[in-house]
């Protein structure tokens, strides 16, 4: 009766013919059938997708080299993998769906059904608290633990071992931007981050830190300053998406450098881009995960920072090799194989022609022949900004320089800094957009990372969003709730006093 | 005090037994027979990559002349570098305990030292940073479970080793893509790696008739089916062809 009842708790917890059913219908089209991620979709993602077979795991409670709990798997089950094309199925699937299809996805591994495996999962001391000092001390050890050696001097993937990471599998891999936390495989917590520092993501380069706490090289808090200083790279909520780039009107000279301090007090956008799906060659493994873009203009001119984070200043002959893993991988898209070459990095900014009075605007992909967009475009090498038209993803017709029109750039540890300037007005108003304040200007934005393979179409792209050239706010506006202040303390100070006075026992007067 | 007895027996007992078994390691009787022989590599060997080591200068400094990654190491025609091991032929439940010491693997100028080697089932690894760099220490273990440490300093890590039969468990660290070993994880004794001068010997062996595998990292297997009396030395010579 117990063994029966044991037996009937088994079979409801974790039923692998129904998992199968599951597995089936929503993991088998990416990860196979057999679960060894030959599955029809593999050619159209990067990273690849989990390979079950030899039940390694990046996500893991549990010392590296251990299998997963079962919680830790349903974790990445309920959550997804940031970043990469595994979604979170919480809402998609119910309870017991997950848990069988967790259930099944462990059969396809012997390791989970042998008895010898006992996944020791750690235990941790908790966070110590912060201050303003722990992401300092957390730095020193970044740097002598040498995370810098992947993840670079600041943290945004580009140190000099990244371009010959690799997974298990031999599959190229990036090593992670710590500034984009809401990309972070394992989740974004300083938690979650001390969690990978000790278990390591098995199947990727990052190692497990926990043996360097046995051998006292590092103390559990020091290696929490690390989780801690990693955490701070990364702003406090992800960023978000807000349609609008309101471009404040300045007096005097625009900042046309990209380091120029005056950029720290302009309001900063977020754009995320994707790949571009839509024209052959597709690209499904897009580098560039967003554009972050300043704008400011005076009564003459528009300047327009654009700050993406990039792993490799290309071209760079020391990326090549990724380059050609990248495009071998995604080679089994229709639009067959390319050979890598050193390609530069690029991008683009697009505006209508013309500003229209409804809401039309040209198509977001570069527009179309009879269709064309206005384009910036700058290049890391030769290292130029040029101003054209574009007629869809294969025409492009620059322009005669006019207005003024100017790029200037930094690579800087990981980060491209790029500012375009240009005139309001032009003389060839035929062909180039004329900036007018106070209205609404589609604008959206296209990057390439040469190193990553692209170039062409297979790039990163954003949809259409909107420009506002702000209209210089009038001195009222600053001055006139002052003056409302003061009124309002005033009369509030003539109120009390008066009270005090007919009431006959303010405390004013006694003291 | 006459407990203080029985375990002084049991104790000087056990002495006498580790003392038998530390004379007469597993397998390797008196009248164990051996297999010896050499690796030959015929054709042009091909030329070892150079290896840039411009990020670490640690690394770097150990050399006069420009680091090359080891790959194919020929001389005189002789094959370093070969795994030889008996891959069947013991009988099936001979049990070989695995020696309490250690393999010891050393990164050492940015390479591993040694790059191929055998260990046993069972028997630890110790773990060697002897350049004060960072490296990561992946162990690709398919058969058995892999794993990925980090050593930032000079440092030793011991390891459990290994679980099951694998020929071979790569190693390789991240941080300088070119560092690569290799590891025979073997159920018995019976293994040699080819030195200099392309020898090997499998000692101890008890008699039988085994196949004999010899492994190298760029040239595939080989196979030979030796027998061996008790207490005689046969010799089984191996050749590679370089193409």
């Amino acid at each position: 009766m117990n063994a029966l009842l044991l037996l009937a708790v088994v079979v409801s917890a974790q039923d692998t013919t129904k998992g199968k059913e599951v597995y089936v219908k929503w993991c088998a089209g990416c990860h196979g059938e057999s679960g060894d991620s030959k599955g029809a979709a593999q050619h159209y993602m990067l990273p690849q997708p989990r390979d079950f077979t030899g039940a390694i795991y990046k996500v893991r409670s549990t010392a590296t080299g251990n299998l997963p709990t079962d919680a830790d798997l349903m974790y990445v089950i309920n959550e997804g993998l940031p970043g990469t094309a595994m979604p979170a199925w919480k809402a998609r699937l119910s309870d017991a769906e997950r848990r069988d299809v967790m259930a099944y996805i462990k059969t396809f591994s012997s390791f989970f059904s042998d008895t010898s495996q006992h996944p020791q999962v750690l235990t941790f001391a908790g966070e110590p608290s912060g201050g303003e000092k722990a992401a300092q001390i957390g730095r020193q050890f970044y740097d002598s633990i040498g995370c810098r050696k992947c993840h670079g001097r600041d943290g945004r993937g580009d140190g000099p071992s990244a371009p010959t990471l690799k997974t298990d599998a031999g599959d190229p891999i990036f090593a992670a931007n710590l500034h984009q936390n809401w990309l972070f495989r394992g989740g974004s917590t300083t938690d979650q981050i001390y969690h990978r520092l000790r278990t390591g993501l098995d199947g990727t380069p990052m190692p497990s830190f926990s043996d360097l706490l046995e051998q006292k090289f590092l103390t559990e808090e020091e290696l929490w300053r690390v989780a801690q200083y990693v955490r701070s790279l990364s702003p406090e909520k992800a960023p978000e998406v807000r349609d609008v780039i309101h471009a404040p009107q300045m007096a005097g000279a625009l900042p046309v450098s990209p380091d120029d301090s005056a950029w720290s007090k302009v309001d900063t956008y977020y754009f995320p881009l994707v790949g571009q799906i839509i024209r052959k060659p597709r690209w499904f493994a897009p580098a560039v995960t967003a554009v972050w873009v300043q704008a400011v203009h005076n009564d003459s001119m528009i300047a327009m920072r654009i700050s993406w984070d990039d792993r490799s200043q290309s071209p760079d002959t020391a990326w090549l090799k990724f380059t050609t893993k990248v495009l071998n991988i995604m080679a089994g898209d229709d639009s067959g194989p390319v050979t890598a070459e050193l390609w530069p990095d690029q991008l683009a900014v697009q505006f209508p022609v013309k500003l229209s009075e409804g809401m039309q605007r040209p198509y977001f992909l570069m527009g179309a022949s009879g269709d064309p967009v206005y384009q910036w475009r700058w290049s890391s090498a030769p290292r130029r900004a040029v101003a054209g038209t574009a007629r869809g993803i294969e025409r492009f017709d620059s322009l005669a320089a006019s207005g003024g029109f100017h790029g200037d750039a930094v690579y800087d540890k990981g980060q491209w800094r790029v500012v375009l300037t240009r005139a309001l007005a032009t003389a060839d108003s035929t062909n180039e957009l004329q900036f007018a304040v106070g209205r609404a200007i589609p604008v959206a934005f296209f990057a390439w990372d040469g190193s990553n393979g692209e170039r062409g179409a297979r790039m990163a792209v954003s949809t259409w969003y909107f420009l506002a050239l702000d209209r210089p706010t009038p001195p009222g506006t600053f001055i006139s709730p002052v003056i409302a202040m003061v009124v309002t303390l005033g009369l509030g100070m003539l109120v009390i006093v008066r009270a005090q006075r007919r009431g006959g026992s303010g405390g004013a007067r006694r003291a | 005090m006459r407990r203080f007895g029985a375990v002084a027996a049991v104790g000087a007992g056990l002495v006498v037994l580790a003392l038998a078994v530390a004379r007469h390691p597993a397998g390797a009787a008196s009248d164990g027979a051996t297999v010896t022989g050499k690796v030959k590599l015929v054709g042009k060997a091909p030329a070892n990559p150079a290896i840039d080591m411009g990020e670490e200068p640690k690394c770097k400094g150990k050399y006069t002349t420009g680091p090359v990654d080891p790959a194919v190491l020929a001389k005189n025609g002789m094959l370093a570098n070969v795994f030889v091991y008996v891959k069947t032929g013991l009988p099936a439940d001979a049990k070989y305990p695995a020696p309490s010491t250690p393999v010891e693997i050393d990164q050492n100028g940015c390479l591993y030292h040694p790059r191929v080697f055998g260990i046993m089932v069972g028997q630890g690894l110790s773990i060697k940073n002897s350049d004060g760099v960072l490296h990561n220490i992946k162990a690709l273990g398919k058969k058995n479970r892999p794993f990925n440490i980090s050593q930032p300093t000079n440092m030793v890590t011991q390891r459990p080793g290994f679980t099951v039969t694998e020929v071979m468990l790569p190693f390789e660290c991240n941080v300088h893509g070119w560092m690569h070993a290799f590891a025979g994880v073997q159920p018995h004794p019976f293994f040699a790696t080819t030195g200099e001068d392309g020898s090997f010997a499998l000692k101890g062996l008890p008699p039988g008739t085994y196949t004999i595998e010899a492994w190298h990292e760029k040239f595939g297997v080989q196979t030979a089916t030796v027998t061996v009396k008790a207490g005689e030395t046969k010799a089984s010579d191996f050749t590679f062809t370089a193409k």
